[in-house]
């Protein structure tokens, strides 16, 4: 087993790999740019080592600059977290290239995966169900129209190197292909690269469902069962479960069968995930192979009891599987939400700054893996998400009632997050049936908001105005007793120095 | 204690492009007036003159334990640099809180305001000196009474330029709060 392992990423995804590291008896190396001297994965890790200023292209991505900290700290083994350089195959080589283990899938795997035309093509060898379409970037418009024609309208256009909705074009009518066809391809060209676009048939409100794999450096693959991921704002992921409220266990198996399939077409090693589009008749089609841990990996944990992160280190370190596909069991539910540094009420736009207030849920069937505390000052410069809230259960039903619970436990000031997204969603009629699929959230976005007034009807408890009334002349009459007693915690029990506090703030004397 | 105190429409609690606005409005936007006085245990409060009984303890910075009628509430405040919001349960109320005692924002409560204004006591003392006369001229934040309470004298001001039209207090009395010690007009 390794003694050091370095850990390529920041956030709640590093804390999360120091404590496995930690429980496992292996020592950490952080590393942090200029603006995350203070975050928590620097507090939390064995050693630290800075690697450049705040943009990520100066320091997260900075593959010379880690590799350099690994060689100096000894670290034997790198996790890249997700994100970042998590599936840039080049770390990979540079990584075997330097004598240090990269803790995920063969640089030769990666690549497989990360062009969706290239794995469209290896699954297909492999007989593995895909949407209708192109393996192959489109040579010409004619062509394009050509196999639109064949599969019928609509269809999507999609970037090979793609991902977040980036070059994506939904096409209805022959008349929009063209310049659908163009523009996607200067999007691809400028977000990624790669002009490189192919189409395939568009599969309207298909629910988007993911399948955990792991496989071993000794030819075993197991599937640990689907994650539902449906809710999504454009094509960011938003809340996931596991399981998916619509997949039955033989669905379940084919899934998982055809999971194992896409990983050893593509040799595959360690932990991954199989992306599926399902259509309303419960057809799955493979849609690409994302080579990392996910960041929704903990609702696959909590219904497998299994640790995907001790696992990725174990198989890294040349282990076998521990276990075997009959011994994995799926057993209760799990549902996540992303709690992210943005306002609501403002297009979602993202909210960094001080965190000035946390008060933070716990609890049965509550897990929380976060990567701010209170006095952090989010940075702007990378993605808003701040922490995972994860609520478990028995059963879906309950699942949902302890993240509800845990959702009004949940406080953040300072900063804008999205809990009350959260607690909107949770409460929301379709949500609950389990009917979900991709347009989901656009159409509840969309939606006015729910008259709150049904809350107030019984008769002992008062209107919140009537409580913010009361509250606001509480802390101020609280506030002024211990400022002066200089105690901050039990205000309510000290008599209130008013003239002094008077004095003062008229300056009278 | 006696504060003014508006409570904006409810926010935050829902998400979406209409904020919930449906306990707020114009309502929301009436000040109400709340009396503070401590009680042997907890405080005796007037909302609106409707008197609640509250307990309440701050068991961490911003946050506040309130019971009322045996329902326990929690709230939480968020300040900006310019706003202070209080959550209750998750539903946000953006509040504005004028200390009626203090000089300055009574100035700013009644800065423009016509009519005859009343100095009440902004908490319980004993009158040290008066000041001024009735029917003479004051000043905007000149002095009209003194006050003394835990060996710290205190000049109440007129709020106002004026006349002072009546003086109820009288050196060596003891007041209560929101006992009335002139009216300026």
């Amino acid at each position: 087993m390794f003694k050091k392992i370095l850990i390529a990423n920041r956030g709640e995804i590093a804390v999360r790999i120091i404590r496995a590291c930690r429980e496992m008896g292996i020592a950490t190396v952080a590393v942090y740019s200029d603006v995350d001297r203070a975050a928590l994965h620097i507090r939390k890790s064995d050693e630290a080592y800075p690697i450049g200023p705040a943009p990520a292209v100066d320091s997260y991505l900075r593959i010379d600059k880690i590799l350099e900290v690994a060689k100096r700290s000894g670290a034997e083994a790198i996790h890249p977290g997700y994100g970042f350089l998590s599936e840039n195959a080049k770390f990979a080589q540079a990584c075997v290239d330097a004598g240090v283990k990269f803790i995920g899938p063969t640089p030769h795997s990666m690549k497989m995966m990360g062009s969706k035309t290239s794995a469209r093509q290896q699954v297909e060898k492999a007989g593995v169900p895909f949407v209708p379409g192109t393996s192959r970037g489109l040579a010409s418009a004619e062509e394009a129209e050509q196999v639109a024609e064949r599969i019928g309208y609509p269809v999507m256009l999609k970037a090979a190197a793609g991902g977040g909705g980036k070059g994506m074009r939904l096409v209805h009518t022959r008349q929009e292909l063209r310049s659908a066809l163009e523009s996607a391809r200067s999007e691809a060209e400028r977000s990624f690269g790669d002009s490189e676009v192919y189409l395939e048939k568009a599969i309207l409100n298909p629910r988007h469902i993911e399948m955990q794999v792991l496989a071993d450096e000794h030819g075993n693959t197991v599937w640990l069962g689907e994650r539902e991921c449906s809710i999504q704002r454009r094509h960011q992921k938003v809340l996931e479960e596991a399981p998916s409220p619509m997949v039955d266990p033989d669905m379940r198996r084919r899934m998982g069968e055809v999971a194992v399939k896409v990983a050893e077409a593509a040799s595959y090693t360690n932990a991954g995930t199989v992306e599926f589009l399902v259509d309303e008749q419960k057809n799955f089609y493979f849609l690409e192979m994302n080579t990392r841990l996910q960041v929704e990996h903990p609702i696959t944990e909590l219904i497998t009891g299994l640790d995907l992160v001790h696992l990725q280190i174990q198989i890294a370190a040349g282990e076998k599987l521990p276990f075997g596909q009959s011994e994995v069991a799926i057993r209760g539910h799990a549902i996540e939400c992303r709690i992210y540094a943005e306002d609501p009420e403002n297009n979602y736009f993202p909210s960094p700054g001080r965190v000035k207030v946390l008060l933070e849920p716990s609890g049965p069937g509550i897990r929380r893996d976060s990567g701010m505390y209170e006095g952090w000052n989010v940075p702007i410069d990378y993605d808003p998400l701040l922490a995972k809230l994860i609520g478990y259960a028995s059963d879906r039903p309950q699942a949902i009632m302890r993240l509800e619970r845990a959702l009004d436990e949940y406080f953040v000031a300072g900063i804008k997050t999205n809990l009350s997204l959260f607690r909107r969603i949770v409460g929301e009629a379709d949500f609950r049936a389990g009917k979900l699929d991709t347009g989901y959230l656009d159409r509840l976005l969309r939606k006015a908001s729910p008259s709150r007034a049904s809350l107030a009807l019984n008769p002992g408890i008062k209107a919140p105005e009537t409580i913010a009334a009361l509250a606001a002349g509480m802390f101020a009459v609280l506030d002024r007793g211990s400022s002066v007693s200089g105690n901050g915690g039990t205000g309510g029990t000290t008599v209130p120095s008013n003239w002094k506090q008077q004095g003062r703030s008229e300056g009278l004397r | 204690m006696v504060y003014e105190i508006i409570v904006g429409s409810e926010s935050g609690s829902e998400s979406g492009s209409e904020s919930g606005s449906e306990l707020g409005g114009e309502a929301g936007a009436k000040p109400h007036r709340l009396e503070l006085e401590k009680a042997a245990a907890g405080w005796e409060c007037r909302l609106d003159g409707q008197p609640i009984h509250v307990d309440a303890l701050i068991p961490r910075p911003d946050v506040l334990s309130l019971l009322v009628d045996g329902h326990c509430y929690e709230i939480k405040r968020e300040q900006t640099a310019t706003d202070l919001y209080l959550w209750v349960g998750s539903a946000r109320f953006a509040v504005e809180l004028r200390d009626l005692r203090s000089l300055r924002s009574r100035q700013r409560a009644v800065g423009d305001e016509k009519g005859p204004i009343k100095i009440l006591a902004p908490m319980p003392g004993r009158i040290v000196r008066v000041l001024l006369a009735e029917n003479s001229e004051v000043e905007a934040g000149q002095g009209i009474v003194v006050v003394e309470a835990m060996k710290m004298q205190n000049e109440i001001k007129s709020p106002k330029k004026g006349v002072v039209k009546k003086i109820s207090a009288s050196a060596g009395a003891a007041v209560n709060p929101g006992d009335l010690l002139a009216i300026v007009e």
